[in-house]
């Protein structure tokens, strides 16, 4: 342990203990701005660059960033010195000096942390006035990029190189226009991003937002030609609360299907629902390809990955080209969702495709993109029409005057909105496989399952690795969070698949898709995350039924419509192939 | 009988190279190609002077030579034995050829130990190393087999980092050799970036074996088997003699597997630097090194913890290292008896600016700024007034009069608002303006930095901008105070010691030069007439024929007639309407009667 005294306050702290830390062990709340981390996940953005957390160290030359600043013995540290607030102010005040200050109009306006710095140092006035940086817009369908507000923070470089290992995002320039581009500085969209949209959950100022699609889905709503239907991710539902003022890991379920009945939805369904059916299809692909591998068939491409994150699903077109026969071919809840509204609800309900809108509800800023995937569209009609985040629709019901705390709790529409306790857990890591574990278990061992809860997928860390008794087969499976981890089992397969996996579910954002880029902004607060991964498998818990393949409507459905898992109809709807889009760099000759 | 001839960027760039060719031709003609050998050498430091041809055994230094020149050399002194008296250099004082240049002021005080062989030696010809004791340091320390014994030599020798940190280089060795891991690097920093430098380029194009045999001798000390020299891509010459030096150490086993026989295997690698001046800080350098964008990270780690490759490294400057062989054959006593208390040795400065002599000069650690500038830099050029003197680079400040009798090291340069820094050393006269010469130090570090913290990226821009306002004649009183704490901010907040440093000219020209800045301020006015905006050509109307002429060589057409016909001339003297003037200054360089003045 370690002797510091901060603020005339001694204390012992572990060594390896950064200044920072300790001060907050002392209730000493230093602000910082690029400092960043994902606390329990192993992960941080420590770039030292804002010199916002300065500290004065006894007989220390200049004063020391207290993010990046071990603690040493018998150090003597004051956080908040003349000399510091001065260094402090004028630092935030040289960063407010290249900004646009446009806080009015800013989208990070009340969530942005520059001005709650520039709040809590009081600042009045920017005394420097001099050249301020300017860039061009630039968006894909998820993330819209506006660098005149770049701080320089390297956040989103952090996530999108580290964290996934996208590599979309670096340093360019020195000097003044130092700013976070794209290689070449192409458009976003024509580099390696994979519309994961971290780099939009991070930022800690208006530099990196959604794409807005809000007026679009009130023009739907309000065309009295269009039956506009909605559904809602499972992680939606954690984490809607929390834009109300409600605590991290509200369920508000109940409340979120009222608010969108009097957003003028005429119907108003869940994602939970295609999610079990998503289990159904890739269960049964998963046991048709061990059939056939146990049966000898060289063939059969082994691990099969799961599909229904749109970022990973990008990210192996661009990355693994070589490997897109492992994925397995069933489109995400979204896209299911999709194609039963548009082709089984319209036909049921009379409606013509054409005048069915349909709009998601996503914790996810990928859907954004996955929405516009050609393949899914029909005539140039898409499946999935407009997809808003979780943050997006807190805005149109506040807009709209709702207030969801107020609201009363009501129920999912049918036929597309009764889900069982393995759709709900598709929100958090680990979910997906555990909701297949649940039906490829009954139907492969014909028998059912011992324990329902399937512990050893469950968790924040970033890679799990377990083998599961499936009735004497030994099922290697494997979790991945982030797609940096991601790419160490892809090498791995590359490689011949050395730990022998049949079975793996990849998701990009921390913790799932409870940790998704369109959730409410958590800070870094890692906690929040965590609590929201407990509400899913409490609402779990909590369900009648809790297999995919015991959901009433998923078995009328099939029945009434699609035959049978992975049969004619539901290849054609509700699987997809992948493509090799793995970008290049032409040089002239 | 040897034919010196400086081989060095700045002679070559003389025509030094077609000087060789044209010896060998006349050599060759005259029969006497077995008896005289012609040597492509170093650089001999006095540039201003150069191409330089030197003549041993007999000393004697002939300056400013020209192919032209060669074969007069040949026949008059090599041939007959008399001397080129035009040739020789001739000092301004006594107005006598000096012949010799031990003679020279220029090289009186100098004692040249980083640059022992450069303009000695054929650096492409690894013998000619040996010859001067090349590699005898190397195999003793190899023979002795004790680096905690070499590590304490550099130690009590007192070298410091030459680089500009000044860190003793003996303790960072100890440190390095204390961290262990499966592979550790020593890496030489050839990543000169001070603009008008060229300290580590003369050793690197002279001298390249000290620097080879420093490294594997730092290589021994600290347990590296890998060598790096980080150099800039801008240096084709250095890098081709440093290349042809690594082959030639190969060839002779002094780099590879089993050196000497004593089972240490070392071996050096380039690699090239696209010029950032960032990139000279040794974790940027590093980073640059891996691939990734060159810009420094936080200290700790150091890099002799986690460096490159996040293996234990350690990181010398050129000059640096070209100190380590004299001192393990000389003696550590020998080498600390030169210098001040807490540095010792000597410094090799780029001696720039308007001085009568400029060029690459070494001294010993102690001398003052008045014997640099004064009696090895000859003076101030064309008898005009000294001002200022700016040492450590772009990061360095600028000092005065009163700080001529300075002795010079370390300690005594920061305790003046300056620093050693690699050692640019640029004199001003009278004729500089402080504040511009202040905008265009900035004007580098503005450029240079590598963006990634608030204060270098934002504030040293600001500084600029304030800066650029008070040379356009806006500045207020605010603004110099505003200058003054934002530098005070920016030292005490930036990252790296770019940032740190870069508010240093500001400073030290606010402290020094306090009045110069309120003279644009409040007066208006540039007292050395170098801020266009704050200037005024006038015409003296006494003086003014009225020809006219000025009037049409105007491009803005803003001189009219007036109607006073001064006594004696017969037209209307003419007039420059100010608020029109671009300050081209074609009025003042048209007119034949000396009528045009700038206030």
């Amino acid at each position: 342990m370690i002797n510091v005294t901060i603020d005339k306050k001694a204390l012992q702290v572990p060594e390896g203990t950064t200044i920072l830390k300790a001060a907050r062990m002392a209730g000493i709340d230093i602000p910082t701005l690029c400092y960043f981390e994902l606390n329990g996940m192993n992960f941080e953005n420590k770039p030292g660059g804002c010199r916002v957390c300065m500290v004065e160290v006894k007989g220390r030359r200049n004063l020391a960033p207290a993010c990046a600043t071990d603690v040493t013995e018998g150090m003597e540290v004051f956080t908040s010195s003349p000399r510091v607030l001065k260094a402090r102010k004028t630092v935030i005040e040289l960063i407010l000096s290249d900004h646009p200050n446009d806080c009015l109009q800013c989208e990070k306006s009340g969530d942005c942390e520059l001005q709650a710095l520039a709040t809590r140092m009081g600042i009045r006035r920017i005394p420097f006035n001099g050249e301020q940086s300017t860039y061009k817009i630039d968006s894909t369908l998820s993330v819209y990029r506006d660098m005149d507000k770049c701080v320089y923070c390297r956040r989103c470089e952090t996530m999108c190189n580290k964290f996934q290992s996208a590599g979309a995002l670096s340093g360019v320039n020195r000097g003044f226009p130092s700013v976070v581009g794209t290689s070449f500085s192409k458009p976003l969209g024509d580099t390696s991003c994979i519309n994961c949209g971290q780099c939009v959950q991070v930022c800690p100022v208006g530099a990196l937002t959604l794409v807005d699609n809000i007026q679009d889905v009130l023009n739907a709503i309000a065309d009295p030609k269009k039956t506009v239907v909605v559904q809602t991710a499972p992680a939606v539902r954690v984490a809607l609360g929390e834009e109300f003022g409600m605590k991290p890991g509200e369920i508000v379920t109940g409340k979120m299907a009222a608010g969108l009945r009097r957003l003028g939805f005429d119907k108003v369904f869940d994602t939970d629902w295609s999610a079990d059916l998503t289990i159904m299809e890739e269960g049964t692909e998963l046991l048709g390809r061990l059939t056939k591998a146990l049966a000898g068939d060289k063939n059969v491409k082994l691990p099969m990955f799961t599909s229904c994150c749109p970022a990973w699903v990008s990210f192996y077109e661009k990355n693994f080209p070589d490997l897109l026969e492992y994925p397995s071919t069933a489109k995400s809840p979204q896209a299911m969702f999709g194609a039963v509204a548009k082709n089984f609800l319209a036909t049921k309900m009379g409606v013509k495709r054409e005048d069915m809108v349909v709009v998601s509800i996503m914790p996810c800023l990928a859907k954004k993109s996955e929405l516009a995937r050609e393949e899914f569209a029909v005539n140039g009609n898409r499946d999935v029409d407009f997809s808003l985040t979780t943050r997006e629709l807190a805005h149109m019901l506040k807009q709209c005057n709702i207030d969801l705390t107020q609201l009363p709790e009501e129920d999912f529409d049918n036929p597309l909105g009764q889900s069982t306790g393995a759709g709900v857990i598709f929100g958090a890591t680990g979910g997906v496989m555990e909701a297949a574990l649940r039906t490829a278990y009954e139907v492969h061992c014909k028998k059912p399952l011992p324990r329902i809860d399937f512990e050893e997928t469950r968790g924040l860390e970033g890679i799990k690795e377990a083998t599961i008794d499936f009735d004497g087969f030994p099922l290697k499976i494997a979790i991945a969070y982030s797609l940096s981890n991601a790419r160490k089992l892809m090498e791995e397969v590359r490689a011949g698949n050395p730990n022998g996996y049949h079975f793996i579910e990849v998701m990009a954002c921390p913790g799932g898709c409870i940790g998704g880029a369109g959730q409410p902004y958590h800070h870094g607060d890692s906690d929040i995350i965590r609590k929201r991964m407990e509400a899913t498998y409490r609402e779990d818990a909590g369900k009648p039924i809790r297999k995919s393949h015991e959901n009433p409507d998923i078995i009328a459905i099939y029945k009434e419509y699609y035959g049978e898992p992975c049969g004619h109809l539901s290849h054609e709807q509700l699987h997809t192939h992948y493509f090799n889009r793995q970008s290049t760099v032409e040089f002239e000759k | 009988m040897h034919l010196l001839i400086c081989g060095g960027t700045g002679c070559t760039a003389s025509q030094s190279l077609e000087i060789v060719d044209k010896f060998k031709a006349e050599l060759k003609a005259n029969n006497l190609e077995d008896e005289v050998q012609v040597v492509k050498t170093g650089c001999f430091g006095f540039c201003e002077k150069g191409p330089i041809v030197k003549v041993i055994p007999d000393n004697t230094f002939y300056t400013e030579v020209t192919p032209a020149d060669t074969a007069e050399i040949v026949k008059e002194h090599i041939i007959k034995g008399r001397k080129v008296n035009r040739l020789l250099y001739l000092d301004p004082k006594e107005k006598e050829h000096v012949s010799d240049s031990k003679h020279m002021n220029f090289y009186k005080k100098q004692i040249r130990i980083a640059l022992r062989n450069c303009g000695f030696i054929n650096p492409e010809n690894i013998e000619e190393y040996i010859a001067r004791d090349g590699y005898a340091a190397l195999g003793d320390v190899l023979a002795n087999n004790n680096p905690t014994a070499t590590i304490d030599i550099i130690k009590k020798s007192g070298l410091r980092g030459r680089g500009g940190g000044g860190f003793p280089t003996g303790m960072k060795w100890e440190i390095a050799s204390k961290n262990h891991a499966d592979q550790k690097y020593i890496i030489c920093n050839a990543d000169e970036g001070d603009p008008g430098a060229f300290m580590d380029r003369s050793i690197l194009e002279g001298d390249p074996h000290s620097i080879i045999e420093a490294m594997a001798i730092g290589g021994f000390c600290i347990g590296a088997t890998k060598g790096l020299v980080y150099i800039r891509a801008e240096y084709p010459l250095a890098i081709h003699r440093l290349q042809v030096a690594i082959d030639q150490a190969r060839e002779y086993g002094l780099l590879g597997k089993d050196i000497l026989g004593s089972g240490f295997d070392f071996d050096i690698d380039l690699r090239y630097g696209a010029g950032a001046f960032v990139c000279g800080e040794e974790t940027a350098l590093i980073h640059s090194m891996e691939g990734q964008r060159g810009e420094p990270t936080f200290k700790p780690p150091f890099p002799a913890q986690e460096g490159y490759m996040k293996k234990p490294s350690n990181v010398n400057n050129v000059e640096t290292l070209a100190n380590i062989p004299v001192i393990i054959n000389k003696g550590w006593e020998w080498f600390a008896s030169i210098g001040t208390e807490k540095s010792k040795g000597t410094k090799v400065f780029a001696l720039a600016g308007q001085v009568n002599n400029v060029g690459l000069i070494e001294v010993p650690m102690g001398i003052t700024l008045r014997e640099v500038i004064f009696e090895i830099g000859g003076g101030i050029k064309d008898g005009r007034k000294f001002k200022a003197v700016q040492t450590g680079g772009p990061s360095g400040g600028c000092l005065t009069e009163k700080h001529l009798d300075t002795p010079i090291d370390y300690d005594n340069l920061i305790a003046a608002g300056s620093m050693m820094g690699s050692g640019g050393m640029v004199v001003m006269d009278e004729t500089s303006c402080m504040v511009s010469i202040t905008k265009f130090y900035l004007d580098f570090t503005v450029e240079e930095s590598c963006g990634k913290c608030t204060p270098c990226r934002v504030g040293n821009k600001r500084l600029h901008e304030l800066l650029d306002k008070i040379t356009q004649g806006n500045g207020t009183m605010e603004d110099l105070e505003m200058l003054r704490e934002l530098s005070h901010v920016i030292k005490d907040t930036a990252l790296c010691g770019l940032g740190q440093t870069s508010p240093n000219p500001v400073l030290s020209t606010i402290d020094n030069f306090w009045d110069e800045y309120v003279a644009h301020v409040v007066d208006k006015k540039c007292p050395a007439g170098q801020c266009k905006k704050l200037m005024q050509y006038v015409i003296d109307p006494e003086l003014c024929i009225g020809c006219g002429k000025c009037a049409k060589d105007c491009p803005v057409s803003t001189i009219k007639r007036t109607d006073y016909i001064a006594p004696g001339h017969k037209l209307a003297s003419m007039e420059i309407d100010q608020s029109k003037c671009i300050k081209c200054g074609a009025c003042q360089a048209g007119c034949k009667f000396n009528a045009i003045s700038v206030k």
